[in-house]
C-alpha cells in the first residue's frame, strides 16, 4: 500500500537514471544508512560489534568485490582469500616501513597492490576460462599463502610469523573503540558500495556483463575482452584488497596467513551464490547470511539436541555447519539460482502490485 | 646422481598417487561434463568408513581376523559409496540437467561440504588407521651401482603397482564393455545419447559410483600412508592441477600429469626449493600448470575446446 510509484513522474534523464528511481527505495536507504549509522551504535553491545556487525561489514565490502568478478564479469576466482592476505600485508608493510604513512593512505595502497597481483594473475583470463580458469586463481591462492609464510621480509621479520597493527588512528582521531571500528567499516562499505553499483551500471558494467554472458558474442561487437576482463580483475581485487585490510587491521589487529586460506576464498564465495550473483544487495544478503548461521546455530543446535536428549559437542556443530552449508548452497543453485538477492527483489514486485497478483 | 635418481623415483611414486585422485575427477567430467570438486570428500569418506568398519565389524561378528574384516570393511564402504552415487544423482544431478559448468561446479563444491560433515558426524573426527597389510620397510635398490643405493618405499611401490593396474582396468571397462561405450556415448553428446536409448540417470548413477570405487581405493592407500584424518580431503586439492595439466577429457593424461607433478614437485622442492625458503610443494604443481595452460589452454592431452557463438 505505501510502496507504490504512482504519482511519481519523471521529467528529466537525470531522474529516470538515478540509481534507486522510486521515491520509496531512496527513503528507505537513506533511513537504513541512517539507522546504521546512528542506531546501531546506539543500541549494540561489544559482543555484537565485534562478532557480528563489523565481520559483516568488512566481509560485505570483499564479497562485493567477488561479486564484480564473478557475478557481472563471469569469471570465476577460488582466490579471493590471497587477494585479500595481498591487502593486508602490503597495507601492513606501508603501515611500518614508512614513518607517518596514514592509516587510509595505507589501506588505499594495500588495495593497489592487491589489484597488480590480481591483474598478474588475471592474465591467464584471457586465454582459458571456466573450470581451467577456477584453477589457474587457485595457483594465486597457494602461491600466496605459501609467499607470506615463508618470505619473512612480507612479515618484517616477525619471529612468530605473524604481525599486528596497534594504535589505528585517522585525522587524529583513534579507532581503538568497537564503535569507531565500526564507524570506520562502515563509511568504506557505503563509499565502495556506492562506487560499484554505480560502475556496474556504467558503460564498462555492460562491457562485463556481455562478457559474462557470452564473450565471442561480445568481441565481436566490439568489446575488447582483455580490457573487460583485467578491469574487472584490477576493480574487484582492489576492492577485495582493502576488505582484507580492513580485516587485518581492524577485525583481527594480528594476524598469520591461515587468517586468509582458501577456506576464505569459499566462504566469500558462497556468500555471493546465497546472496547472488550478479547484485550488489545480494553481496550484503549473503555476507549477512555467511556470518550469522555459525552463530545462530551454536545457540539453536545445542538446544535442539537438550530437547531430545542429546548432547551435542562443539565438534559435531562444526559437522553440522558444513552440512547445513553444502546443504543450503545445493538448495540455493536449484531453487534459486538467483539468490536471496532474486527473492528480496520477488518480494518487492508483489508489493508494489499488491492487492493484485499480476 | 643416486640422490637425483631418489628424488626421481619418489617422485614417480607420489605422482602415481596423486594421478589415482585425479582419475576419479577426469571419470566424473569425462561421462557427465561435471567437475566433481567433491573427490576429495569421497576419498575422506570412504577412507574413514574404511576405518571405521574394519575396527567395528569384528566387533559386531564378534571375529578376530583382520583380512575377512578388511575385506568386509571395503564391501561395506564400496555400498555405502554407491547409495552416495544414487543420492547424489537423485537429489543433485537430477535437478541440474542443462545448466552450466560453473553452476555444476558449485553444486558439487556443496556436496564436498555436506559430505566433509556428515563423513565425520558418522564416523568420528579423530585420526584413525587402515591397515590393510602393505609393508612399510623400505627397501634398497641397485647397491652395486651407486654409494649406499637408492632408498625406496616399499609401501609406495605398493601402491603405485595398485594405482597402475586400476588403470589398466578402467581403461579396459571404458573401451571393452557395453556400459563403458554407453558412458563414452554420453560423455560425447547428452542428447543424442539419451535418443538412441542410453538411461541417462543410471548412467550417472554407475560413473559416480565408479569414482566412488576410485576414491576408495585412493582413500585406503592414502590412508593408511597418512592416518585417516580431515586433511585427507585436501588431497584432492593436489589433485586438482593434475587433471588440469593433463586434460579433463583424458584418462592417460591424468596419468602423465600426475607423474610430471609428482616428479616436478620433489625435485623443485630439493634443488629450488631450498633456495628460497621451502615449502615450495604446495604451489608447485598450481604454478606449473597455470604456464602450460597459457600454452595450450586445454591442457596436455585435452579435446580442443572450440568456441562458438
Amino acid at each position: 500500500m505505501l510502496y507504490r510509484e504512482n504519482g511519481q513522474f519523471k521529467t528529466t534523464y537525470r531522474s529516470d537514471q538515478q540509481v534507486f528511481p522510486i521515491a520509496q527505495d531512496r527513503i528507505a536507504i537513506w533511513l537504513l544508512v541512517a539507522f546504521a549509522a546512528i542506531g546501531v551504535p546506539l543500541l549494540a553491545d561489544e559482543y555484537l560489534f565485534r562478532a557480528i556487525f563489523i565481520p559483516f561489514l568488512i566481509l560485505s565490502l570483499a564479497a562485493l568485490g567477488l561479486n564484480i568478478l564473478v557475478g557481472y564479469c563471469g569469471q570465476i576466482s577460488l582466490g579471493t582469500g590471497a587477494f585479500m592476505a595481498v591487502g593486508a600485508y602490503a597495507a601492513y608493510n606501508f603501515m611500518v616501513r614508512i614513518d607517518g604513512m596514514p592509516l587510509l593512505a595505507a589501506l588505499l595502497l594495500g588495495g593497489v597492490c592487491a589489484t597488480v597481483v590480481g591483474v598478474l594473475f588475471g592474465i591467464p583470463s584471457l586465454r582459458i576460462k571456466g573450470l581451467y580458469l577456477a584453477v589457474a586463481t587457485l595457483a594465486a591462492q597457494f602461491f600466496v599463502d605459501w609467499a607470506f609464510l615463508r618470505i619473512k621480509w612480507f612479515t618484517n621479520y616477525s619471529a612468530s610469523g605473524s604481525v599486528s597493527v596497534a594504535n589505528l588512528s585517522i585525522f587524529g582521531i583513534p579507532i581503538n573503540t568497537p564503535h569507531a571500528k565500526y564507524l570506520f567499516c562502515l563509511a568504506f562499505l557505503v563509499v565502495f558500495a556506492m562506487a560499484a553499483k554505480n560502475l556496474v551500471r556504467s558503460h564498462i558494467g555492460r562491457e562485463w556483463m556481455a562478457i559474462r554472458d557470452m564473450d565471442v558474442a561480445a568481441a565481436v561487437i566490439g568489446i575488447r575482452p582483455v580490457y573487460a576482463k583485467l578491469s574487472a580483475f584490477a576493480v574487484s581485487s582492489f576492492i577485495v584488497g582493502v576488505a582484507g585490510a580492513l580485516w587485518g587491521f581492524v577485525h583481527l589487529g594480528s594476524w598469520e596467513p591461515a587468517a586468509f586460506s582458501i577456506d576464505r576464498s569459499f566462504q566469500l564465495l558462497f556468500m555471493i551464490i546465497i546472496g547472488g550473483l550478479g547484485s550488489i544487495m545480494g553481496s550484503f544478503f549473503g555476507a549477512a547470511f555467511i556470518v550469522v548461521l555459525p552463530i545462530f546455530l551454536n545457540q539453536v543446535l545445542p538446544a535442539l539436541g537438550h530437547l531430545v536428549g542429546v548432547t551435542i559437542d562443539t565438534a559435531m556443530i562444526a559437522h553440522a555447519e558444513l552440512m547445513i552449508f553444502g546443504a543450503l548452497i545445493v538448495f540455493f543453485l536449484i531453487v534459486e539460482p538467483h539468490g536471496l538477492a532474486r527473492l528480496w527483489s520477488i518480494g518487492k514486485e508483489k508489493m508494489r502490485l499488491w492487492p493484485f497478483p499480476h | 646422481m643416486g640422490s637425483f635418481l631418489e628424488t626421481l623415483l619418489g617422485g614417480l611414486m607420489t605422482g602415481m598417487l596423486y594421478s589415482l585422485v585425479a582419475l576419479g575427477f577426469v571419470l566424473i567430467y569425462k561421462a557427465s561434463g561435471v567437475f566433481n570438486f567433491a573427490q576429495g570428500a569421497m576419498v575422506l569418506s570412504a577412507a574413514l568408513a574404511m576405518a571405521r568398519f574394519s575396527e567395528w565389524i569384528p566387533e559386531w561378528l564378534g571375529f578376530d581376523n583382520k583380512v575377512l574384516a578388511n575385506v568386509l570393511a571395503f564391501c561395506l564402504a564400496m555400498v555405502m559409496m554407491v547409495m552416495a552415487a544414487w543420492l547424489i544423482e537423485r537429489l543433485v544431478l537430477s535437478k541440474l540437467v542443462n545448466q552450466e559448468g560453473i553452476t555444476l561446479l558449485m553444486a558439487t563444491l556443496g556436496i564436498a561440504y555436506f559430505m566433509d560433515g556428515s563423513g565425520q558426524t558418522l564416523f568420528g573426527s579423530d585420526i584413525y588407521k587402515i591397515d590393510v597389510g602393505l609393508p612399510k620397510d623400505p627397501i634398497f635398490l641397485f647397491e652395486n651401482v651407486f654409494q649406499g643405493g637408492i632408498l625406496v618405499n616399499k609401501e609406495d611401490l605398493y601402491a603405485a603397482a595398485i594405482a597402475a593396474a586400476l588403470v589398466a582396468l578402467l581403461s579396459l571397462f571404458f573401451q571393452k564393455t557395453a556400459t563403458g561405450r554407453a558412458l563414452r556415448a554420453v560423455a560425447d553428446d547428452h542428447q543424442a545419447a539419451q535418443s538412441i536409448g542410453i538411461p541417462l540417470n543410471r548412467i550417472w548413477v554407475i560413473v559416480w559410483s565408479v569414482a566412488g570405487f576410485v576414491a576408495l581405493v585412493a582413500g585406503v592407500i592414502w590412508g593408511s600412508k597418512l592416518g585417516v584424518q580431515f586433511s585427507l580431503s585436501l588431497v584432492a586439492l593436489k589433485a586438482l592441477p593434475v587433471v588440469i595439466l593433463g586434460g579433463l577429457t583424458s584418462v592417460p593424461g591424468a596419468i602423465i600429469g600426475g607423474l610430471i607433478i609428482g616428479v616436478g614437485e620433489k625435485l623443485s622442492e630439493v634443488y629450488i626449493g631450498s633456495q628460497i625458503g621451502g615449502g615450495i610443494e604446495i604451489w608447485f604443481g598450481y604454478v606449473l600448470v597455470l604456464f602450460v595452460l597459457l600454452v595450450r589452454p586445454q591442457g596436455l592431452f585435452g579435446e580442443k575446446i572450440i568456441d562458438r557463438v
